[in-house]
């Protein structure tokens, strides 16, 4: 596998390096007794798209939300391993998870605008980190970065639950870009969304990694094909008697989708697993 | 091949048709003994009201000798009291259903703390009177002594603590009403979408920040349903109060004077009550029914306004 090639290095120690913003390794994760996620080890290069892809159950958002803390709210959560973030492991007993969201931020599968205004959608995060500037100014720019301006400029006080699925997705990226995060993570962020919806927040994707480090989770293997500048692939293993997600492959997306290194992944682009 | 379907029984249809009848009966007659019971009520309070009329409602005397009836204090008492009781139990059972709504504790005892609270409204109502006579005037004296003595100037603690009175009803009322907020509020904040609370959560909020700014905004509708639910069930309760609240007509903004409910007024007069006492104490039912009606009318509107305007949203 090539995660094997990639040092413990986290960003910022060495330039030498591809810029590795996150070094993901996951050894072991559980919910209680159950074991979802075994030997995952994804470095998250800046200004790229990393995608996981596998088939449901196989512990791709589990991983995905060991990035940010977000499983600490899933009660049973334990993992081993460590997640270095800009070389500081974010599982550190020191570290606030609090902080770590406000510089890893999220959008999920489900578009989930608060039944507010959409301004006030996008200054939801802002005013959480006690912001003082030009409040105006920030919002329309979080809302140009997501591609969401034109739709919505005459109509800033409406509420943010009042838009299209499409475009309540692009409010929720511009909410977590708002505060200028350097990650962005995005759990299946096009799955509840029309094919049109869907190719256009794949574009703002492509335009987004110009600024930000993306992770993202995706059941849809064109997806990750079309956004993706590595992806990993992941799969369930029962030998064990439950079900546990490890990480099969690891590469550039070209290189795994026409000459993936493992037989498994193979079968499993081709559609012969699943 | 032979078919197995048949035409349903005579039988069948006989019991069908007699069951949809004995529905339908059963839904009318609830509505028949509704307007029954206030037709009755409004009957027996004819001869009161066609005496005294609107005044009634505006005087303070209830004196039986020279016939004078007014339920002034008593109104004023019964939504003062439930008015207290409301702010005490809102407080706290928004606290006990934030409690137990999220994930703080392990959640068998989350479960526990639940049943619990909800048992306190299988407490009889009578209990809790003599457990306030016994346990908390008592209990609240020295606190309310002090209040008097220390802010006396202050309307709200101007006269002496009398023992039975405003203050003790309320509590033991708050307590009275509590499981059924706790519970109503519970439902409500168990029922926001946990996608909400994830969204602020992934911004950076802290849990409270989460709660307070996403998951109880939007479980208000259902917490104002639970306040609402709470003041129409502290509005009508009687033996706690007839037992605590001093029955006094008095009206005073102090929560340390003694004072007298519409219910408590009922109870503690219908035993020697003759002649025109008896409707006017009819009288005072329908005062009772027409504030309960109106409580549970306004909340009705405000909560579908809320969601009307929620609607409109889309």
């Amino acid at each position: 596998m090539s995660t094997a090639t990639q040092s413990e290095t986290s960003a910022g120690e060495t330039g030498a390096q591809q810029d590795v913003v996150i070094d993901a390794k996951i050894d072991e994760l559980h919910y209680g007794k159950f074991k979802a996620v075994r030997d995952v080890h994804i470095p998250f290069t800046r200004n790229s798209i990393t995608a996981f892809i596998g088939p449901s159950g196989c512990g791709k958002s589990s991983a995905l939300r060991c990035l940010n803390r977000m499983n600490d709210l899933v009660r049973g959560f334990r993992l081993s391993g460590h997640v270095h973030f800009r070389g500081t492991d974010i599982y550190d007993p020191k570290v606030d998870p609090v902080a770590v969201r406000r510089h890893i931020g999220m959008v999920f599968q489900q578009p989930n605008p608060f039944a507010m205004s959409i301004y006030n959608n996008v200054a939801f995060g802002l005013r959480l980190n006690g912001f003082r500037g030009n409040m105006g100014e920030h919002v329309e720019r979080a809302l140009r970065h997501a591609a969401l301006w034109d739709e919505v400029k005459d109509k800033l006080r409406a509420s943010g639950l009042s838009l299209s699925g499409g475009q309540q997705q692009r409010l929720c990226i511009a909410r977590a870009v708002a505060t200028e995060p350097e990650v962005l993570l995005m759990d299946e962020p096009c799955s509840a969304l029309d094919p049109i919806a869907t190719l256009k927040i794949e574009e703002l994707m492509r335009h987004l990694k110009e600024s930000y480090t993306i992770a993202i989770v995706t059941h849809n293997l064109q997806q990750a094909k079309r956004v993706a500048d590595k992806t990993g692939f992941l799969y369930v293993d029962t030998s064990e008697g439950g079900r546990t997600g490890y990480l099969v492959e690891y590469g550039h997306t070209d290189q795994l989708f026409t000459d993936p290194r493992e037989e498994f992944t193979k079968q499993y682009i081709h559609g012969d697993v699943g | 091949m032979v078919s197995h379907s048949r035409p349903p029984s005579r039988l069948d249809v006989a019991w069908d048709r007699g069951f949809r009848f004995l529905t339908w009966f059963m839904a009318w007659a609830t509505i028949a003994l509704v307007l029954f019971i206030v037709y009755k009520v409004t009957e027996s309070a004819f001869p009161a009201l066609q005496r005294y009329g609107f005044s009634f409602m505006t005087t303070s005397h209830w004196d039986s000798n020279r016939e004078k009836f007014g339920v002034l204090p008593e109104i004023w008492g019964t939504l003062y009291s439930s008015g207290l009781a409301l702010l005490f139990a809102t407080i706290f059972g928004v606290g006990v259903a934030i409690f137990v709504s999220e994930d703080f504790v392990a959640p068998a005892w989350r479960t526990l703390l639940k049943n619990v609270v909800e048992l306190l409204a299988a407490i009889p109502s009578v209990v809790y009177g003599l457990w306030g006579i016994y346990v908390v005037i008592p209990l609240i004296r020295p606190m309310a002594d002090w209040l008097h003595n220390n802010l006396g100037d202050f309307p709200l603690f101007g006269t002496p603590f009398a023992g039975p009175g405003m203050l003790p009803a309320a509590i033991v009322l708050a307590i009275m009403v509590l499981p059924t907020i706790a519970a109503v509020s519970r439902d409500a904040l168990v029922n926001v979408p946990p996608r909400l609370r994830e969204g602020a959560i992934g911004l950076g909020a802290t849990r409270w920040e989460a709660i307070f700014k996403i998951v109880l905004p939007a479980a208000s509708t259902g917490i104002f349903g639970a306040i609402v639910l709470g003041f129409g069930r502290a509005l009508g309760e009687t033996m706690a109060l007839a037992m605590l609240v001093g029955n006094s007509g008095v009206i005073s903004v102090s929560v340390l004077s003694p004072a007298n409910t519409l219910s408590a007024l009922l109870a503690n007069h219908f035993p020697e009550a003759q002649g025109i006492e008896v409707g006017a104490l009819m009288y005072a039912a329908l005062v009772l029914m027409g504030i309960t009606l109106l409580v549970n009318v306004i909340g009705e509107l405000i909560l579908w306004r809320a969601s009307a305007g929620m609607k409109g949203a889309h």
